[in-house]
Formats: C-alpha cells, sequence, structure tokens
C-alpha cells in the first residue's frame, strides 16, 4: 500500500488583509474567512496526480488544530482525498511540535511520500518540512517546483535563488510545494457531497505522546510602519530629473 | 557570554552576501562572540574570506567531498556535531538557510526563529509574518539554543578588514546519502546580482511576452542595475524564476527599486519594503504599487520606458 501524507493547515485567506487586533494580541480572525493554506493545496492536488497516475494508492490528509479544522480536511476530502485526520487541539504550537505531531502519524502510516506546503502564509515559519524530515532521517525536497516518481526514488526539481536544482532523494522521503508545481483543481459540488461519507478520524492530542510546551513567547503584535505615498511625475523627463535630485542616476 | 555561530552560504567558488548579513545581525547581540562555519569540498579561499570579515572570532573549515553541493541532509549533521559550543546559530533567510536551518534545529531538538529582522536583546527579536503585514516581538527561552533564519535585507553588509585564524576541523558525523544533487539550471547574467544590487529595475505582467522584457533589461544595464520581475511574469514565462521579487521569490532592499509595469500585490511589495527610493510606471493609476511608491509615473510603459532609456542614453 502506497501512501501519500499531505498536511493542510486552516489559515486566514490568501485574499483577507489580516488586521492585528485592538489589545495587541495576535491578529483578527473573528469573522474572517478561512481557507487551506494556498502551498498546502497545490502539495495535495500534486498528491492527488500521483495516485491518479497509478502511482501511489491513498493519499490522506492531515491537519492539526481545533476542530474548526474539519473544514479545510473535508475540502481537502473533496479535491479527492480519501480519508482525513485531525489532531484535535486548541492550542497555538510551535513547528517544532508540529513536526513531532505529524512524525507520530509517519510512524503509524509509513508512508512513501509525505507532501507539506513550503510555508504557512499566516506565520511563514518554513519549517514543518525540514523539521519533519529531520526527525524521520529521511531526505527532504523543500520548494519543489516538478516532481517525477520512479519506483524508489523521485527526481525533484526545486526553485532556489541561482535558479532551478534538480536532485534526486530516495523513497520514502518529505516534499514541500512551491507555488509553480501545479494548479489546484476546483473542487465540484457532487464531490462536496461524496466527501462527507469519507472518514474523518479525530485524535486528541493529548492521546499523543508528544510535549506541548512551547519554548518562546510572543511577546507583541504590531503592524509595520507603512511607508508614505510620494510624488507623482508627469514624463520621463520630469522622472529623470527627480532621480537626478536624488543623486541616482 | 554569547557564542554565535554563522553558517556561511556559497556556491562553491564565492561567500555569498547573505553571510556578511548574518555577521552584521550577530553584531547587534551584545556581549558576543561570532564564529563562522565554512563546509566546502575542498576550496579553502572561502574560509579566508570569512575570516576577514569584521569582528569574527574564529573561522571553522570542514573540508569534506559530501560538502561539495550544499545539501542540508548532509550540513546539519555536521552541525550538530559542533554546536554544543554555541548559544545562537545563525544562517541566512535566502533558499540555501531556509531549507536547512529547520533541519538544524530538528536535529538539535530546539525550535527554530525565522526571518530576524531586528535584535531587541540578545533572546529577543522582530519577525515579520503573514508576508510583512504583522511584525511580532519574540522572546526565546534563555535555556535552550537560538536557532534563527537572518532576514538579510534588514542588515548591512559587514566590513573586511578582519584576520580572524581558520580553524580546519574534520567531523566524524555519519553523513547520509540519500540525497543526490544532480544539476543545477540558472539564466547566466553579467548583471549585478539581484540581492545585493544597488539598483533594480523589474517588469511585470504588462510587459507581455519575454520579448518585450529586453526594454527591462537594457534599462537595467543603462543604470547598472540588477534585473527582477513580479511573480505573474514568472508564471507567464516570461523570464526565469531567479527573478521573482517578492515573499515567495527574493526579498531585497536596494537604493533603487524601478517597478515597470508591476501592479503591486502585497506579495511583491512585502520583497521591496526596504527600498530607498521605489519608483512605479503603471498605466493604472489605482494600482496599489502608488501605495508606496516615492515617484509615481502613470502610462504606457512601452512609451515611457524608452522615453527614459533615450534620456539617459543621451546625458
Amino acid at each position: 500500500m502506497k501512501k501519500i501524507i499531505v498536511g493542510l493547515k486552516r489559515v486566514i485567506d490568501y485574499n483577507v488583509r489580516v488586521r492585528v487586533r485592538s489589545d495587541g494580541n495576535g491578529v483578527e480572525t473573528d469573522g474572517v474567512k478561512m481557507s487551506i493554506n494556498p502551498f498546502d493545496e497545490i502539495a495535495l492536488e500534486e498528491a492527488l496526480r500521483i495516485k491518479e497516475n497509478s502511482k501511489a494508492n491513498e493519499v490522506i490528509v492531515v491537519s492539526i488544530g481545533s476542530n474548526d479544522s474539519q473544514q479545510q480536511l473535508r475540502t481537502g476530502l473533496a479535491m479527492g482525498a480519501d480519508r482525513a485526520i485531525l489532531i484535535e487541539t486548541n492550542s497555538i504550537l510551535e513547528p517544532l511540535t508540529i513536526s513531532k505531531l505529524f512524525y507520530e502519524i509517519v510512524t503509524r502510516e509509513q508512508p512513501l511520500l509525505v507532501f507539506l506546503g513550503k510555508q504557512a502564509i499566516d506565520n511563514d515559519n518554513n519549517q514543518v518540512g525540514q523539521m519533519l524530515a529531520a526527525l524521520w532521517n529521511r531526505p527532504q525536497a523543500t520548494f519543489a517546483s516538478k516532481v517525477t516518481l520512479n519506483d524508489d526514488t523521485a527526481e525533484v526539481i526545486r526553485e532556489i535563488d541561482s535558479g532551478l536544482e534538480t536532485i534526486e532523494i530516495d523513497l520514502p522521503a518529505v516534499i514541500t510545494a512551491d507555488l509553480r508545481l501545479n494548479e489546484p483543481r476546483y473542487v465540484k459540488l457532487p464531490d462536496i457531497m461524496k466527501a462527507k461519507q469519507k472518514p474523518l478520524e479525530v485524535i486528541a492530542i493529548d492521546d499523543l505522546s508528544v510535549a506541548q510546551k512551547n519554548t518562546s513567547n510572543t511577546l507583541k503584535t504590531e503592524q509595520p510602519e507603512q511607508r508614505k505615498k510620494g510624488i507623482v511625475v508627469n514624463d520621463a523627463a520630469e522622472l529623470l530629473v527627480e532621480l537626478k535630485n536624488k543623486g541616482l542616476v | 557570554m554569547n557564542k554565535i555561530l554563522i553558517i556561511a552560504e556559497h556556491d562553491g567558488q564565492k561567500l555569498n552576501d547573505s553571510t556578511f548579513k548574518c555577521v552584521s545581525c550577530a553584531n547587534k547581540i551584545e556581549n558576543s562572540e561570532i564564529d563562522i562555519v565554512v563546509l566546502c569540498g575542498g576550496d579553502s579561499r572561502l574560509a579566508e574570506t570569512a575570516s576577514k570579515i569584521d569582528n569574527v572570532n574564529t573561522v571553522i573549515e570542514i573540508e569534506n567531498e559530501a560538502n561539495n553541493h550544499q545539501i542540508a541532509a548532509v550540513i546539519a549533521p555536521q552541525i550538530q556535531s559542533i554546536a554544543d559550543d554555541y548559544t545562537h546559530i545563525f544562517g541566512p533567510s535566502t533558499t540555501f538557510g531556509k531549507d536547512l536551518m529547520p533541519r538544524i534545529a530538528a536535529c538539535l531538538d530546539v525550535n527554530q526563529i525565522s526571518d530576524i529582522m531586528e535584535v531587541i536583546e540578545p533572546f529577543k527579536f522582530k519577525r515579520p509574518i503573514y508576508a510583512g503585514n504583522v511584525i511580532i516581538t519574540i522572546e526565546a527561552s534563555q535555556s535552550k539554543k537560538v536557532i534563527a533564519t537572518i532576514r538579510t535585507a534588514s542588515f548591512s553588509t559587514a566590513e573586511q578588514r578582519n584576520q580572524a585564524p581558520i580553524k580546519k576541523i574534520t567531523v566524524e558525523a555519519k553523513l547520509p546519502t540519500h540525497t543526490r544533487f544532480k544539476s543545477i539550471q540558472s539564466g547566466k547574467t553579467d548583471r549585478p546580482d539581484l540581492q545585493t544590487a544597488k539598483k533594480v529595475v523589474s517588469g511585470g505582467r504588462a510587459l507581455g511576452s519575454s520579448e518585450n522584457f529586453k526594454i527591462i533589461y537594457d534599462l537595467a544595464d543603462t543604470l547598472n542595475a540588477g534585473a527582477g520581475a513580479s511573480r505573474a511574469a514568472v508564471d507567464a514565462g516570461y523570464v526565469p524564476n531567479e527573478m521573482q521579487v517578492g515573499q515567495t521569490g527574493k526579498i531585497i532592499a536596494p537604493d533603487l527599486y524601478i517597478a515597470i509595469g508591476i501592479s503591486g500585490a502585497i506579495q511583491h511589495l512585502t520583497g521591496i519594503k526596504d527600498a530607498g527610493t521605489i519608483v512605479a510606471i503603471n498605466k493604472d493609476e489605482d494600482a496599489p504599487i502608488f501605495e508606496v511608491a516615492d515617484i509615481g509615473l502613470v502610462g504606457d510603459l512601452f512609451k515611457i520606458v524608452p522615453e527614459l532609456q533615450e534620456a539617459l542614453n543621451s546625458d
């Protein structure tokens, strides 16, 4: 049985303008639209395509968070995942703890691949895939823009600062998805209905033997300093004058 | 006493500017001693360059064929074997550091702080979240090591007037072979490196084709500037991915940034918010780029850019 595990994080939707709460304690989430982290959606799409190409048998979506994350898992099931697991917690956990929780699931399910988004667009940490690979003592291929699966290896093209790097990794492994890996499918209404019948297992976090103590503390949340709107010029000649005045050309 | 280890980023030939910026960040931590570790395949000039960076105490050089390509799973156990002495371990928040540092953190069973943009105290930092729309102040436990990536655009390039000793060591750690480098494809360019260029000219989807990007390259060359692009232009296939500026591309801080035909999605603005002067040329006067531009020019880029080019040429 070749399984692929995909992590889905519930985050504030990509299109929402995020606001700091008036008490300075985190950001406003009341009444705000929540979605699957876009990079995770890309990761799921890739896993589904691998399964559709008969290179895997089962896609399992996993989320760690509050009971509300069931919504995102149901969306994942509607996209085509076979079953879902929610590790339920109301605490905000650090990436290392999240990675250890994922590792518990990995140990139980023994997947061929774990697919995650390269980062979540809320905390922008970009850590869990790499940490999970370290705990699992397996290869990591981060920032993937193309994945080719062979029998017991995968070739991955990675988007790095200097261009496109191709690496070969032994399986099992962790792959994290970058933006250009694919374009996720839209969910169709009948699939949403079908998804309601698919299995969704809820595990209480305390049933797993992972310590939940955070080691850092967020002291303050604030809006960054905004750049001020500048001047408007009318043509290229005026622009050049301004640039010269600033000593920039 | 804080002991800081910085992991050098390089391509086998040259030390990346990000390493110098990590040193600048480390310099903000009071009562500290800074070491740099260079993991390389066999070229000692890298360690020599690192030893010249101001305030560096010792450069540790680990030569091993396995380090010919900088693979996170190979580097992490080597760092783990020398980590004991240090209170802080820093890497840049480039794709190299983002790939590597969490692997090291997990090997050491500590958390990581990503994208440090300001040091407040040795264990207290500021970092951006939500694509830079929110800044948090985070305090790390003093009983654990601080493993962090450094947001390079927030720090200056450290000077090179030093002569630190170089200590060559060998590491006994067993290195994995499960991850193998195959090849790298990068657009060769003589233009200044996007991440360190003093000036950058970027084009967006409005350019319409890769051929049309020529006017961006020409302007960049005249200004001795790096050339960049928005995500939309990269997605459309006009330019390669390494030119992308923004949250998922490169975060840069040039003195002059000229955005041409870029509307200014929030993810793009994240990548340029530390630029000195932002110039925007766009035909849509309501484009969000004008909200942050120091100098805005509304109009047709295919008319304005050649005019600007001509004016510069005749100067």
